[in-house]
C-alpha cells in the first residue's frame, strides 16, 4: 500500500493539481470575502456600542457551530456545488476576524486617540493613521486564526460537492482506494501547515515592522 | 417538521451517541493532558517539545486525521475517539501548563513555608488556583471535540453526523437540518455551560492575579 500510496501522485498529476488549486481558490475566496466583510464590520462596531454586544454575541455563537454543520446547512438554501462552499467558509471566517478587529480597535490606548482627535484629525483619519496601525497585529491575528480554520474545513466541501482536496479522500473512500485516501488526507495536512507556517511568517513580518518604526 | 416529530427517538440516540462519544475523548484527553502539563509546566525544553508535536497535530484536518487513521485502527468510535484526543491536547496541555505557570511565587513560597509536601501542594494550592485557566482549555477543546466528532460519523463512529449524512445521501433536507441544528446546539450549550463554571471558578478580583 505504501508503494502505491507514493506512486499515486505522479500517475494522477492532473487530478491531484486541479483539487489543490480548487482547494485553493475555494479557501482564498472564502477569505478575502470574510475580510472585505468583517474588517469594516469590526471597526464600525466600535463606533456603535449599542449594537457591539449584539453582534459580537452572535459572532461568539457562530464561532461554536461546528463546520460540518455549517456547510450542510447551506444545502437547502443553495443546494450543492462551489457556491454553498464558499458562502459556508466565508461565514466561518467571519468571527475571527470580527472579534480580534473589533477588540485590536478597542484596546488601542485612549490618550492617543484624544491627543489626534485634539490636534484635529477626523474620526477617518483617526481610524486610518492611528487605530488600524496600532491593531494590526491583533487584526492580522485574527486573519491568521480565520485563514487556517477555512482551510482546513474546505476539506469537508466535498460533502457539499464544493470540490477540494476532500474529494480525493471521499472518493477513495468510496471506492476504497486507500493510496487516493491517503494522498489527499497527506495533501489537505501538508496545506493545512504550509498556511500555518505562511501566516506565522507574515505576522512576524507585521510585528517587526512595527517594533523598527 | 414531520420527520423530526416522528423520529426524535432516532435523533435522541444520536445525541447519546455523539455525547458518549465525546464525553470518553475528553475523559480521556484529560487523563492524557493533565500530568503532561504538570510535568512539562516548570521544564522550558520538555513544554516546547510537547508544543510542537501536539501543535502539528492540531493543524491536521479532522477528515484528513480520521482518514490517515483508517490503515492503522480502520473504521468506527475507536479511531474516532483517538483523533478526538490527539486533537485536544495542544489546547489542554498549554492550559493546564500557564495555569500552574500563573500561580504567583509567593503563594508557593507560602504553602511550601506552611510544610506542604510538593504533591500536596500541587492538588491542594496550585491546581485550584490554576482551575479557571485550565476550565477555558477544557471549554475551547469540548466545543471543538462536539465539532470534529460530527464528521467521525463518516468513518462509522455514528452521533449526530449520522443523521446529516444519511440526510445527504438522501437528498432529505428537513434530516440535514435536524442533524445540523442538534449539533450546534449542542456546542453552544456546551460552550455556555462551561463558560458559566468559568467564570464561577475565578477568585474575587484582588484576592490573586492568577489567569
Amino acid at each position: 500500500m505504501l508503494a502505491e500510496t507514493l506512486r499515486w501522485p505522479g500517475e494522477h498529476q492532473r487530478v491531484l493539481l486541479e483539487a489543490t488549486l480548487r482547494h485553493l481558490e475555494l479557501s482564498l475566496a472564502a477569505l478575502s470575502v470574510a475580510v472585505v466583510v468583517a474588517l469594516p464590520l469590526g471597526i464600525a462596531l466600535t463606533r456603535a456600542p449599542g449594537a457591539a454586544g449584539f453582534v459580537t454575541g452572535i459572532a461568539n455563537v457562530l464561532r461554536t457551530i461546528p463546520s460540518l454543520a455549517l456547510l450542510v446547512l447551506m444545502l437547502p438554501l443553495l443546494g450543492t456545488g462551489y457556491l454553498p462552499a464558499m458562502v459556508a467558509l466565508t461565514v466561518y471566517g467571519v468571527p475571527a476576524i470580527l472579534l480580534n478587529t473589533y477588540a485590536g480597535v478597542r484596546s488601542v490606548d485612549a490618550d492617543i486617540v484624544d491627543a489626534a482627535r485634539g490636534q484635529g484629525l477626523s474620526d477617518r483619519q483617526i481610524i486610518r493613521r492611528i487605530e488600524i496601525p496600532l491593531a494590526l497585529p491583533v487584526m492580522f491575528a485574527g486573519i491568521r486564526t480565520a485563514a487556517v480554520q477555512i482551510v482546513a474545513a474546505a476539506t469537508l466541501a466535498a460533502f457539499v460537492g464544493g470540490g477540494g482536496l476532500g474529494e480525493l479522500i471521499t472518493a477513495g473512500m468510496g471506492t476504497l482506494d486507500f493510496p487516493e485516501l491517503l494522498v489527499g488526507a497527506l495533501a489537505v495536512a501538508a496545506l493545512a501547515a504550509a498556511t500555518e507556517l505562511l501566516f506565522a511568517g507574515l505576522e512576524r513580518g507585521i510585528a517587526g515592522r512595527r517594533r523598527a518604526s | 417538521m414531520s420527520w423530526t416529530f416522528e423520529n426524535y427517538d432516532r435523533l435522541l440516540a444520536a445525541l447519546g451517541e455523539h455525547i458518549v462519544m465525546v464525553a470518553s475523548a475528553l475523559a480521556l484527553s484529560l487523563a492524557i493532558a493533565l500530568p503532561l502539563g504538570i510535568w512539562s509546566a516548570r521544564r522550558p525544553r520538555i513544554y516546547a517539545a510537547t508544543i510542537t508535536l501536539t501543535g502539528i497535530l492540531y493543524t491536521v484536518p479532522a477528515l484528513a486525521l480520521f482518514a490517515l487513521l483508517i490503515p492503522v485502527m480502520g473504521l468506527g468510535t475507536g479511531p474516532a475517539v483517538v483523533a478526538l484526543v490527539l486533537y485536544s491536547l495542544l489546547i489542554l496541555v498549554r492550559n493546564v501548563a500557564a495555569g500552574l505557570r500563573a500561580v504567583p511565587p509567593e503563594v508557593i513560597d507560602a504553602a511550601d513555608g506552611m510544610g506542604f509536601a510538593p504533591a500536596r501542594r500541587l492538588l491542594r494550592v496550585e491546581l485550584p488556583l490554576a482551575m479557571p485557566v485550565i476550565v477555558a482549555g477544557i471549554r475551547i477543546a469540548l466545543v471543538m471535540q462536539i465539532s470534529v466528532a460530527t464528521v467521525a460519523a463518516y468513518i462509522s463512529a455514528g452521533g449526530l453526523g449520522d443523521i446529516i449524512f444519511q440526510g445527504i445521501t438522501q437528498d432529505f433536507n428537513e434530516k440535514i437540518i435536524a442533524g445540523a441544528v442538534l449539533t450546534s446546539l449542542l456546542a453552544v450549550v456546551a460552550d455556555e455551560t462551561l463558560r458559566l463554571l468559568e467564570r464561577r471558578l475565578r477568585p474575587p478580583a484582588g484576592l490573586t492575579d492568577a489567569g
